[in-house]
């Protein structure tokens, strides 16, 4: 008898990640007015920025500007740029010891629960967000519905790499006394990095060569790219290559960190 | 005194209506709950009172209103003569709150520090201060944890230190919205004891609400039972074990099986288990003491161990609620 | 009074030394702190950079508006930054606590912390400002210096105003106070940039309602002579304690508005 899918665990942390986020309506209504109010803002400046340079900058037209903004804000809820996840908290208080003694890795389970909570917020935030952009400015859409696939996968790794990469700072608090300020950095750069601000594109050449050495820009930059078709055919296909290598390198020191920091937990009882 | 009529509480017709918004999804109309129902209530100054009751039968939501925490929806209510929401400032000098489930104090500082800072905010003399700690911390013996942050308090020192803190500027009315809840039995014995001296002391006037009839049955001399917003009774304690049979139990493990003690003065046999081996024994305790009881169950049968059971309070308001109603 | 003013002075010097005990976690703040400011100012140096100006403004002009915006904000934040945690205060019994106590609650509030972790952004904003003097061509005098300290003092109002509005409407918004980022975050977000390049809607918002229009933007283009938003007079910067207290109003009907509903009057 094949085993049904439905009974899997790790299908199961996915969807009670997703469910999870639903019971709090009015929590996500309010996110999303603080969300579009920043789009509205930042549509403004960075609109203004392609105007005063002739209506082209660094590869941007408005329309395409206009997409980079409010895809941007429409992923904010699905990714993590503050650093702090349920797992940090576990460490602290030692409740991570019961997650170890399930049989199921600790790692999958941690990041598929924050996948499904950011697969969830795109119904609630990220679908908005890209509603309001559309109402407010031209904003590029995707043209066909291959562009629009791909745009989707990228979507789905650029939140896969960053929980994954939140859950190896997270992890380290298996062996570092004091995470907070592994976070406190994580919070503060990743957003830049990741083209939260301005695209990444805009950097000096110093800069940019930084940028693209980390996981950061496959989070968020890369799938506004692909989605808004600012990149398609050979070149979407090649920033799903690097999102995709990003994503098994994250995962690799992610389960490393997490057998290192086990054995930590076994040999000084936690 | 409080005012020209020395009353410290005054209630007339004292209503309090919560509106809920439905349970998500029915598409009922707004609930409508009636918290407090025309209270009628007079504390005079000296007074100690017991104010008990099932939960959510409105005793927090009458304690706000005295305090002006909350707006009654009609009615009156006077504290120590003054309008608790017109003149909220001036009634926070003069009463002292200590809510058993939240703090005063703050919690990352030592105990000595939130006292400083409290006297600062009732704007108490730098030499009142000094002599008022003193007193507070030498009665509820407090002073081998004054250094230590509120955090690391046990449950039973935090409390006394918020009994202290409440205190501190010497309010005329103490109101102890369930002072001893999770307390052991010693740290529930010392704050008793403190407030009973606390009381003969100084005068202060005492409002309590709990679940525990001991607290009811060693504070109080008066006490005040509310069923659905509305007072089932009213009267001394001695009346409430009258109306109800507040009486104890004495349960008795003898060294053999035996017949039941029906004999002992005092007493009324309850009933005998595993053959007369152990036995529960019901006793008044206006009437008779435990030591007494004892002492003549000595002279029949050998006793190996006992323990006496308080009346569950919840059975208490039962009892009145039944008579009430 | 003199009673008041030492009942709000023991409790901030014992907020301060009880911070000042962790001092790992303080200095990683205030570090951290610094590099979302530095971050921040990266931001604005890349996108000026990429283009002469925006809005008007080159980046010499706008690092003076993002330094009396950060200023004041931060200012704001060491002060009040606590009050848009409301529902933490209710939720944990707090609030009910300070109205046991002869203060007013809103006195209370504002008193009850004092994050000190926070001067590291204040650095920060003061020293764009400082350097945003020296880049430009600033016609010093009175005049000058008098308007430059009138937009930081009326922005420290206008935001700390910022935060009492947004605790007094989270009285209603208990699971939803994030709402009140848009115009408390969004509104520090807002009076780093050229008012010039604000949506219509915007500019409603963020010019009357919450007029952060005038915590930097206004008196900077007053003080450089630049030209500002399209039918308005040059000398709107000078109009920043209007508008200071036009935000005290609103913030104090916004909080009597909540208080009363939250003891239950109304609502």
């Amino acid at each position: 008898m094949p085993p049904n899918p439905l009974r899997n665990p790790y299908w199961r942390f996915l969807v009670a990640g997703f469910r999870g986020q639903s019971a709090y309506p009015l929590a996500t209504f309010a996110g999303l007015v603080a969300n579009a109010t920043f789009g509205l803002l930042k549509g403004g400046i960075m609109g203004a920025a392609v105007d005063s340079s002739g209506g082209e900058l660094a590869g941007y037209s408005a329309a395409t500007m206009a997409a980079f903004v409010w895809l941007g804000q429409g992923m904010l809820g699905s990714v993590n740029f503050w650093g702090g996840s349920a797992l940090q908290d576990r460490i602290r208080t030692g409740d991570v010891a019961v997650d170890f003694l399930r049989p199921v890795s600790v790692q999958a389970a941690h990041v598929l629960t924050d996948v499904g909570k950011g697969l969830f917020a795109l119904l609630p935030r990220g679908l908005p967000s890209v509603v309001i952009g559309v109402l407010v400015s031209h904003m590029a859409l995707p043209g066909d519905p291959a562009t629009l696939a791909l745009g989707l996968v990228s979507l789905l790794l650029g939140i896969a790499v960053s929980h994954a990469t939140v859950y190896l700072v997270s992890v380290a608090g298996l062996w570092l006394v004091e995470t907070r300020g592994v976070a406190v950095l994580y919070m503060a750069v990743s957003g830049f990095f990741a083209g939260l601000y301005t695209p990444v594109y805009l950097y000096p050449d110093w800069l940019l060569a930084i940028t693209l050495a980390t996981p950061f820009p496959a989070m968020m930059q890369l799938p506004v790219d692909v989605l808004s078709g600012r990149v398609t055919g050979w070149a979407a296909g090649q920033h799903l290559t690097v999102q995709l290598g990003w994503l098994v390198a994250v995962l690799v020191a992610g389960h490393l960190a997490t057998r290192a920091g086990r054995r930590r937990l076994e040999v000084q009882g936690g | 005194m409080s005012d020209v009529s020395g009353n410290v509480i005054e209630t007339e017709g004292l209503t309090r209506v919560f509106t809920g918004r439905p349970e998500r999804g029915s598409r009922l109309r707004r609930t409508r709950h009636v918290a407090v129902d025309h209270l009628d209530l007079t504390v005079v100054a000296g007074e100690s009172v017991g104010y008990i009751g099932a939960n959510g039968a409105g005793k927090s939501t009458t304690i706000k209103m005295l305090v002006g925490i909350l707006v009654p929806t009609s009615g009156s209510v006077r504290t120590v003569g003054l309008h608790p929401l017109k003149e909220r400032r001036a009634l926070a000098r003069r009463v002292g709150v200590v809510f058993g489930q939240r703090s005063q104090l703050w919690w990352d500082l030592p105990v000595r520090e939130s006292f400083s800072i409290l006297a600062a905010i009732h704007g108490l003399s730098a030499a009142d201060e000094r002599a008022r700690t003193a007193e507070l911390v030498e009665m509820l013996e407090m002073g081998a944890y004054l250094g230590t942050p509120v955090r690391q308090l046990s449950l039973g020192q935090r409390m006394r230190a918020e009994v202290a803190a409440a205190l501190l500027h010497r309010p005329e009315l103490l109101v102890l919205d369930e002072p001893t809840i999770g307390l052991d039995v010693l740290s529930k014995q010392r704050l008793r004891e403190f407030l009973v001296a606390q009381r003969r002391e100084h005068g202060t006037t005492l409002l309590l609400t709990t679940h525990d009839m001991g607290d009811v049955e060693r504070l109080c001399e008066r006490v005040l039972v509310v069923d659905h917003g509305r007072l089932a009774f009213d009267g001394m304690l001695a009346g409430l074990a009258r109306t109800v049979g507040a009486r104890r139990e004495l349960v008795l493990d003898l060294a053999t099986p035996g017949p039941d003690l029906t004999d002992v003065p005092g007493t009324e046999h309850v009933r005998s288990e595993s053959d007369g081996l152990r036995q529960r024994l019901a006793f008044d305790p206006q009437r008779t003491t435990a030591a007494r009881v004892l002492a003549a169950v000595a002279e029949r049968a050998e006793v190996v161990d006992l323990s006496i059971v308080e009346p569950d309070i919840e059975d208490v308001v039962r009892e009145i609620y039944r008579a009430t109603r | 009074m003199a009673d008041r003013l030492r009942a709000y002075r023991a409790v901030l010097a014992s907020r301060a030394r009880s911070q000042a005990s962790y001092r790992t976690s303080f200095r990683l703040d205030l570090v951290g702190a610094v590099l979302v400011g530095v971050i921040e100012l990266a931001e604005i140096w890349v996108l000026y950079s990429a283009t002469d100006e925006i809005g008007g403004l080159t980046l010499a002009q706008v690092l003076l508006v993002f330094g009396v915006a950060d200023l004041a904000f931060s200012l704001a934040d060491l002060v009040a930054g606590h009050c848009d945690k409301l529902p933490v205060y209710v939720r944990a019994g707090t609030l009910d606590v300070f109205f046991l106590r002869p203060q007013p609650i809103l006195a209370q509030l504002v008193t009850s912390d004092l994050s000190l972790r926070r001067i590291g952004r204040c650095l920060v904003g003061a020293t764009a400002l400082a350097v945003g003097l020296a880049l430009n061509d600033v016609a010093w005098g009175l005049g000058a210096v008098g308007l430059l300290m009138l937009a930081v003092l009326s922005g420290f109002v206008i935001f700390t105003a910022q935060f009492v509005t947004a605790a007094g409407l989270q009285f209603f918004l208990v699971n939803g106070a994030e709402m009140t980022n848009a115009f408390v975050y969004g509104g520090r977000y807002a009076a780093t940039q050229p008012a010039t390049v604000w949506p219509r809607a915007l500019l409603v918002v963020f010019g009357t309602i919450f007029p952060v229009a005038f915590a930097a933007y206004l008196p900077v283009s007053t003080l450089l002579g630049t030209r500002g938003v399209a039918g308005l007079p040059a000398w709107l910067g000078w109009c920043a304690p209007v508008a200071a207290l036009w935000a005290v109003v609103v913030a104090a009907a916004c909080w009597r508005w909540g208080l009363r509903h939250y003891r239950g009057a109304g609502g």
